[in-house]
């Protein structure tokens, strides 16, 4: 299994498609589809997480890398897969900023590590606040670059709780990283240092939730 | 100690890594003019008169060593035919992105006749008007967006990033693009009267490409493009890093670096000893909620790790103030840099 991670981060890290294809091809026999992500693909993107926070990974790198696992992932656990469906709902947007890489990263790695999610794209304070009570989500996940927008937050967290939404509020971006405690000012109940750690907040969110 | 330096001269001392009179230091207060003015950032950001006005009341208040015509990001996106969206408490920021294809590279030509374009005209005034009112005694910073980051705003990142590894001929020609806008709007600002012009270049941080792509790409281009312009250049990350490759930011040609608040000052001041000067890195998003002492304390903590020997400016890490950071904090880090940051460093050598 080590090998399978340690040869997994090093293709996604390479951008190398076809190197990934072969990976998951050599486990498919042994292995389960679910498995593989959880144990596999979800290990070689925190490393890859962990490195970039580090500072020897670069952003660009996890994107295309993140876009070539969900793209081979989809493959062996289609979005239909019933693996995909036991979580909560979730979706996952910006607000009122069109620098969508964070989000896109997210929505790619979130995939990728086996959970479904909507993609909102960028919206209004307001209109998140729409979406969230017609779809009756239970995560929602924002992305921001830009510190005006991460403030904007606590209002969506307001409205929110006015409504009785019962919602946990995840953020990541920017701000957050420069300012340890900006998460807990604007409300929201988990932050992400980087990308891949989304996985592992949710599923702590999915304990909570689930009890 | 009684200060003997102009803004001009001690930045210029700094810049060829001596000690000036007292360490130089850049507050790069953007929105906060509008504050001053008792206007809207829409409003402030409308008139050339406006901004002059806001600098010279923010330096005559926070008595920092440079004049800054950067009005906001989005700016040069105007002159491409892109969308500004104003709000009350921050930045102005880009629209959807305005290259909506990968084809549409294929036949965007760089905008000319920059005088004529409304949003650039007010930057070219502004650095004329503030040029009459210092002369050479203080410093003005103009700004543009490197060739190689500018595609961020023009066409999204994600795609910005698909262009790169996917698509090497229509990236070529965007570059050359970009680089006839970007060297044309340099030399104007030079012409305005600008001393300098900051290069702000995110993408090329570590953060965001590896080194081995930045070689291929924004090495390149900021080699070709830094060379056309007649006049010195400061290249910022805006709160990227850059340790593993100030050596070759050195070799294309700029003077100092903008480093962010993630990097170790001292570290960084021992690789880019001699060859560029610092320019940071105080977080301006913890800023909004420092006190007075936190805010000495981390002048203190800057000066320690990068002033002796010249070669640094103090300033944030990013390029641009938050709007929410309050006059006290910026007032309170004005009185550290002149209280601590007088050459030479003599509390800092019995420590």
């Amino acid at each position: 299994m080590e090998k399978l991670i340690d040869d997994l981060t090093d293709a996604l890290l390479s951008l190398d498609r076809i190197a990934v294809q072969k990976i998951i091809a050599s486990a498919s026999p042994n292995i389960s589809p679910l498995s593989f992500v959880e144990n596999v693909v979800v290990v070689a993107l925190d490393r890859i997480g962990k490195r970039w926070q580090e500072g020897t990974v670069s952003l660009a790198q996890i994107y295309m890398g993140g876009r070539i696992c969900e793209q081979l992932v989809d493959e062996i656990l289609p979005p239909a897969a019933p693996e995909r469906k036991n979580q909560p709902k979730m979706a996952i947007c910006t607000l009122v900023d069109h620098h969508m890489l964070g989000k896109s990263i997210v929505y790619s790695l979130l995939r990728a590590s086996g959970f479904e999610l909507a993609d909102y794209g960028s919206l209004s304070v307001q209109e998140v606040v729409e979406r969230v009570k017609e779809d009756g989500l239970k995560v929602l996940l924002i992305s921001v670059l830009m510190l005006p927008s991460a403030l904007q937050i606590k209002t969506v967290k307001d409205l929110l709780n006015n409504s009785n939404c019962d919602v946990k509020i995840i953020v990541g971006g920017a701000p957050f990283r420069f300012d340890k405690n900006l998460w807990r000012e604007i409300g929201a109940d988990c932050m992400c240092e980087n990308a891949s750690e989304a996985v592992a907040v949710i599923s702590k969110v999915m304990e909570e939730i689930h009890g | 100690m009684a200060e003997t330096m102009t803004s001009m001269q001690r930045v210029l001392t700094a810049l060829s890594h001596q000690q000036a009179d007292r360490l130089p230091f850049f507050l790069l207060v953007t929105m906060h003019g509008a504050k001053e003015l008792g206007l809207s950032i829409k409003e402030y950001f409308s008139k050339a008169e406006n901004v002059v006005e806001g600098q010279l009341r923010l330096r005559k208040k926070y008595r920092h060593d440079c004049h800054y015509t950067f009005f906001y990001a989005p700016l040069e996106i105007e002159a491409w035919g892109g969308e500004v969206l104003y709000c009350d408490d921050g930045p102005p920021n880009t629209a959807a992105p305005f290259l909506k294809s990968f084809t549409d590279i294929k036949n965007i030509e760089p905008p000319s006749r920059l005088a004529d374009i409304p949003a650039l005209r007010k930057v070219l005034q502004a650095t004329t008007l503030l040029k009459e009112r210092v002369g050479d005694t203080v410093p003005i910073i103009g700004v543009v967006k490197s060739p190689f980051s500018l595609p961020v705003m023009q066409m999204g990142f994600e795609r910005y990033i698909e262009l790169m590894y996917e698509q090497p001929d229509l990236f070529a020609r965007l570059m050359r693009v970009n680089e006839e806008f970007c060297v044309d709007w340099a030399n104007a600002q030079l012409a305005a009267g600008a001393t300098a012009i900051c290069y702000f270049d995110p993408v090329s941080s570590p953060t965001i490409i590896s080194k081995e792509m930045y070689l291929k790409t924004g090495f390149a281009v900021a080699q070709r493009t830094l060379s056309r312009i007649k006049g010195p250049t400061a290249t910022h990350m805006a709160s990227g890093r850059c340790l593993p490759i100030v050596n070759e930011l050195s070799e294309t040609g700029t003077a100092v670096v903008g480093v962010s608040a993630l990097e170790d000052l001292a570290e960084l001041k021992r690789a880019c000893k001699s060859k560029l000067t610092l320019l940071g890195n105080l977080n301006g998003i913890e800023m909004r909620l420092w006190s007075a002492a936190k805010a000495e304390e981390e002048v203190k903590k800057a000066i320690a790790e990068a002033a002796s020997g010249g070669g640094f400016i103090l300033s944030d890490n990013h390029g641009e103030i938050p709007w929410q950071v309050p006059d006290d904090v910026l007032l309170a880090v004005s009185e550290a840099v002149h209280r601590w940051g007088q050459y030479p460093l003599a509390w800092l050598d019995r420590q």
